[in-house]
């Protein structure tokens, strides 16, 4: 498994430079490093020689890809996507060009974005493990039946109603929490609570469709019938031998997406002044701040391919037979 | 069985109840022990990019380094027109004007101002201003962190975790040390070009500045910015700009002491965003004692702030209104002011009704909720917030929108007859007052000329008429579509048909508002086009491109606007200046505007003070501009603020940016108001948990009847 996952590892560093090179590209195709001086400087009074002085002190003064005035390596290493580039590989993201410290901005924002995403992730599978066994328990009646129509109706709202109708009717109406904002350790709690229940609910509709399609896949399985047969009821069957077996697909869907939590929630984060990194990058496109947009890029691509290692590691776990090699 | 569980029910039920009566505030977000502090309660929607006065320049870091750095002159609180008067300065500077005489030697002198070589600025300042505590100024036998190590600051993640501070008297030097710190490159002045224009020797010193670290080149001189001794200096400016003294009251001239570019440039601190970007150090009434830009900023009362006291006069009517209630008092009346990070107009909405924040604009989603349009056409607060009683202020800012001819353009630019006939019809046929109605919900005031009120030359009623798009009668009054269908025939283009291909004249629109959101103003626009037959194309782009078609003068008609920096005509006026043509020099006359007449005009109005010669310069640079209209003026936008009872001395003031000193905020009365609206409502919830229970009824029955007939199969 050690060979597995170096392997593994070996072939993300041309994924990571293939992600490298084309967030550069696009970046550069839509912003130059003079429209990246001037979204700096300001909009008043910005001379040629202020937007010139400032490409060379923030190194956007060489050329893209190719520096053709130097010779032999310093035709690669003199060029800005190696200067900027280069130390990604080993996690140092530099100063973002707003002159703040990228690194120490993505700690500091990280742990908000998680304390959302946490815990709206374990009590979002469990509703929805919940839900989709009872659906299976009461197959074939008028329950799964509108449980199946809520779902459907759960899926079909947007997102963006669920958080403005849940402030309107828990923070507006019934005045029970706080509309937005965020506190430290336990002055976080009631800035959560809202956030994480409008999570659980939207998740609800796909995640209990989802799961009740894994379950009902292995109710038919004859390990079910022989438990039956055994005298076993039916809630026994369920919640010991059906969610047992059902683990792999549902714990690979899981492992897959725990390192994406820290990045957050774009609109979840927005509506809750959440300080959290789900905002951080659309913030800096709009900024033109290439620094911190190649920093997060960077950063998403090596969480996916982590979360899919891990997705492979659990496997093993949860079912001897698999082997990697 | 059941009865124990329904107790159970019943007592949940009771307590739920009992809550609901509780006077807690659930969804209060602040801390219950701030409830009656004297704190004001901010947002901000896009974190800072600069708190650096050299660097800042907009008006979200106006917000908050205004309260924080003191320049040598503030805009009076109350009077109007706004007024320069002392801050730092212990008086207005003394301004000599000098010539050359025929051996060289620099006279004093009253002479006409192309005559003028230098200007000097002689500034004395307070003595007794301290700087804020700061690590910066903390001192021992030496300074205590001006040696620090990487290793020093391994433990250090935010300033306050420096266990000492100190501070030390404001003196002329930390003023000079400001005007340095603007040309250096590597602390990116906007301003920086501008000034080496007027400031005497700052030019040279920049050059020398190139190869100095910003904390070395405190041993490096400007010839022009001299230290007379330690409350007085003198700036020396090339020729006559009398503008220049507004500049003085911004934060780009505030005194910043050496220590401060010693300690931040010490290795380690900016890896842990420790810089003075974010960490500013000021002699103002507030510090910024917390600076988390990810979540919240707080500015606290400034310990050695130097007594200054609350206006004892204003305008008239400022008495009445209770604006000089405080006159005389020693300021600041807020201990705290925090601002709080909020992206969504909807949450910052329902906290502002909530009481939770303490001012509010009126954005557009929530704009008949607050805005009732009266009989008489002017605008009120609507019932629901007349009962809470909360203030509505409105105020025409001191800025422009407009619709732009590039001036270099074969079809609508050039000052021939028919190129100006076609640009006034088009001025015309654009409605701005349905504009103002459907797009801004009343929010603005149609331009005459290129001043907004509150700006000296301004004039409203038949005086500030623009003749060549209005009539008066008893009122402005759009000129007929007829009249523009007529200019349009005597430019060549009747009907709206181009002679040269026999269809419709196509012009072309740039425009950087390109999102879902404008594209009912876009087609607004072609619409009025389409009015005397004129077909309107948009080449709506991201910022940047529109930016470099303008700079590259590719654009033929464009959309943009100017937000005055300083109450004075010639910051309105220059817009249209020759020599500031964009596509020449990069200035800001993005129209290419050239008049040799309405140059020299300009030249001879920006030096002379106001007056009734000045203003008659003013109506003579106008009238050229109403006449050859290189832009079609637009409107004044109008802001509407939303204030609580409790939020008091709030006068709009569009130039000053340090107005949080004179407000006061009673906070016993907002812990009340906010106490009253904001009771838990249970019952609700209670209802909801009942119907849930109700439902799992079936679900029960189902279950049993299952387990039942299993067990009958066995």
């Amino acid at each position: 498994m050690i060979q597995y996952i170096i392997r593994r590892l070996m072939y993300s560093i041309p994924l990571l430079l293939g992600v490298n090179i084309l967030t550069f590209f696009l970046f550069f195709v839509v912003n130059t490093p003079d429209d990246m001086a001037r979204m700096q400087l300001g909009q008043k009074h910005v001379t040629e020689q202020a937007v010139s002085k400032w490409k060379i002190d923030h190194g956007y003064d060489l050329p893209l890809f190719i520096n053709s005035g130097k010779d032999s390596f310093k035709t690669i290493t003199e060029t800005i996507f190696y200067q900027k580039s280069i130390k990604l590989f080993v996690f140092q993201f530099g100063i973002s060009d707003s002159g703040r410290n990228i690194g120490a901005d993505i700690k500091q924002r990280m742990w908000p974005s998680l304390a959302v995403a946490l815990p709206a992730l374990l009590i979002g599978l469990s509703v929805n493990i919940l839900a989709a066994l009872l659906m299976v328990l009461f197959r074939q009646s008028y329950l799964e039946f509108w449980g199946l129509v809520a779902c459907v109706v759960i899926m079909s709202i947007s997102a963006l109603f669920y958080i403005i109708g849940g402030q309107f009717l828990f923070s507006k109406l019934l005045k029970l929490v706080p509309i937005s904002g965020f506190g430290s350790g336990v002055d976080a709690l009631k800035f959560l609570i809202l956030p994480v229940v409008i999570s659980v609910v939207s998740g609800l509709g796909s995640g209990g469709r989802w799961y009740r399609a894994l379950f009902i896949e292995e109710v038919e399985k004859d390990y079910v019938v022989t438990a039956r047969a055994k005298g076993l009821s039916e809630t026994q069957v369920l919640f010991r031998h059906v969610l047992g077996n059902a683990m792999i697909p549902i714990l690979t869907g899981v492992v897959v997406v725990l390192p994406l939590l820290f990045m957050g929630s774009l609109i979840m984060e927005s509506f809750f002044s959440i300080p959290g990194l789900g905002s951080y990058t659309i913030d800096a496109i709009n900024r033109q701040d290439f620094a911190i947009v190649r920093s997060m890029v960077f950063l998403g691509s090596v969480l996916y391919i982590l979360g899919l290692l891990l997705t492979d590691i659990c496997y093993t776990l949860v079912d001897p037979r698999v082997k990697l090699l | 069985m059941f009865s124990v569980s329904c107790k159970r029910w019943l007592l949940l039920i009771h307590c739920l109840l009992l809550s609901s009566c509780n006077d807690a505030m659930l969804n209060n977000p602040y801390p219950a022990k701030e409830d009656k502090q004297s704190i004001l309660y901010s947002s901000f929607s896009e974190r800072p990019k600069h708190l650096d006065p050299a660097v800042s320049y907009s008006s979200n870091e106006y917000a908050i380094i205004g309260q924080i750095y003191e320049p040598l002159l503030q805009y009076h609180y109350l009077k109007r027109p706004y007024q320069l008067v002392p801050l730092t300065a212990a008086k207005m500077p003394e301004i000599t004007y000098l010539i050359e005489d025929q051996s060289g030697v620099l006279i004093k002198t009253h002479l006409e101002p192309e005559k003028v070589r230098f200007t000097d600025y002689m500034i004395e300042i307070k003595p007794g201003i301290r700087f804020q505590p700061h690590p910066a100024l903390a001192k021992g036998k030496d300074y205590i962190y001006h040696n620090l190590q990487v290793e020093d600051v391994i433990d250090i993640s935010t300033i306050t975790d420096f266990e000492h501070s100190g501070t030390r008297e404001v003196v002329a030097e930390d003023y000079v040390h400001q005007i340095k710190r603007l040309v250096h490159p590597k602390i990116h002045s906007p301003i920086a070009e501008l000034m080496k224009e007027y400031i005497v020797g700052l030019e040279e010193f920049s050059k020398m500045a190139e190869i100095q670290d910003p904390v070395a080149f405190r041993g490096l001189n400007i010839s022009g910015v001299e230290v007379i001794d330690k409350f007085h200096f003198r700036i020396r400016i090339y020729g006559k700009y009398p503008q220049f003294i507004f500049w003085l009251s911004m934060p780009f001239f505030s005194p910043m002491p050496w220590e401060a570019d010693v300690f931040y440039g010490q290795d380690g601190l900016a890896d842990k965003n420790i810089s003075l970007d974010w960490f500013p150090i000021g002699s103002g009434a507030y510090m910024l004692s917390e600076n988390n830009p990810n979540r919240q900023m707080v500015l606290s009362k400034n310990p050695y702030f130097h007594l200054e006291r609350y206006p004892n006069s204003g305008e008239p009517g400022d008495f009445e209104s209770g604006l000089l209630a405080d006159a005389g008092k020693s300021l600041p009346f807020i201990d705290k002011v925090i601002y709080v990070l909020e992206k969504e107009t909807i949450p910052y909405w329902n906290k502002f009704l909530q009481g939770y924040y303490d001012a509010s604009g009126v954005a557009s989603d929530s704009f008949d909720q607050a805005i009732q349009f009266m009989g008489d056409g002017k605008a009120a607060l609507t019932p629901a917030l007349q009962k809470k009683e909360i203030r509505l202020q409105t105020a025409v800012t001191t800025s422009i929108s407009y619709l732009g001819f590039n001036m270099i353009d074969g079809v609508v630019g050039g000052r021939s007859d028919k190129a100006r006939k076609l640009r006034q019809a088009i001025s015309i046929i654009i409605d701005y007052e349905e504009y103002i109605a459907i797009f801004m919900n009343g929010r603005g005031v149609p331009a005459q000329g290129l001043l907004p009120p509150g700006i000296f030359g301004y004039e409203s009623g038949v005086q500030g008429l623009n003749p060549y798009v209005y009539d008066w009668h008893d009122g402005y009054h759009r000129k007929s579509m007829d009249t523009a269908k007529r200019l349009l025939s005597e430019a060549g283009f009747k009907g709206g048909v181009d002679p040269s291909t026999q269809e419709a004249l196509v012009l072309y629109l740039d425009t950087a508002a390109s999102g879902p959101d404008d594209r009912a103003r876009l087609n607004w626009y072609r619409k009025q086009f389409s009015k005397i037959g004129l077909q309107l194309v948009i080449r709506a782009t991201d910022y940047n491109r529109f930016q470099q078609k303008i700079r590259s003068g590719n654009a033929q008609l464009f959309l943009w606007g100017w937000n005055a920096d300083y109450p004075d005509p010639e910051n309105f006026l220059f817009l249209l200046y020759g020599p500031h043509s964009k596509i020449k020099t990069g200035g800001e006359n993005a129209a290419n505007y050239q008049n040799a007449v309405y140059d020299r005009l300009f030249e001879e109005m920006r030096n002379l003070a106001n007056g009734p010669v000045r203003l008659e310069k003013i109506h003579q640079l106008q009238e050229i501009i109403r006449y050859d209209a290189p832009w079609v003026l637009g409107f004044y936008p109008k802001s509407y603020s939303l204030i609580h009872k409790w939020y008091q001395n709030l006068k709009p003031n569009l130039m000053a940016n340090n107005k949080l000193k004179y407000t006061r905020i009673d906070s016993d009365y907002r812990a009340r108001q906010r106490q009253l609206w904001n009771k838990p409502l249970w019952w609700p919830m209670v209802l909801l948990i009942g119907v849930g229970a109700i439902l799992l009824w079936p679900a029960l029955v189902i279950y049993r009847r299952r387990k039942k007939a299993v067990i009958n199969a066995r």
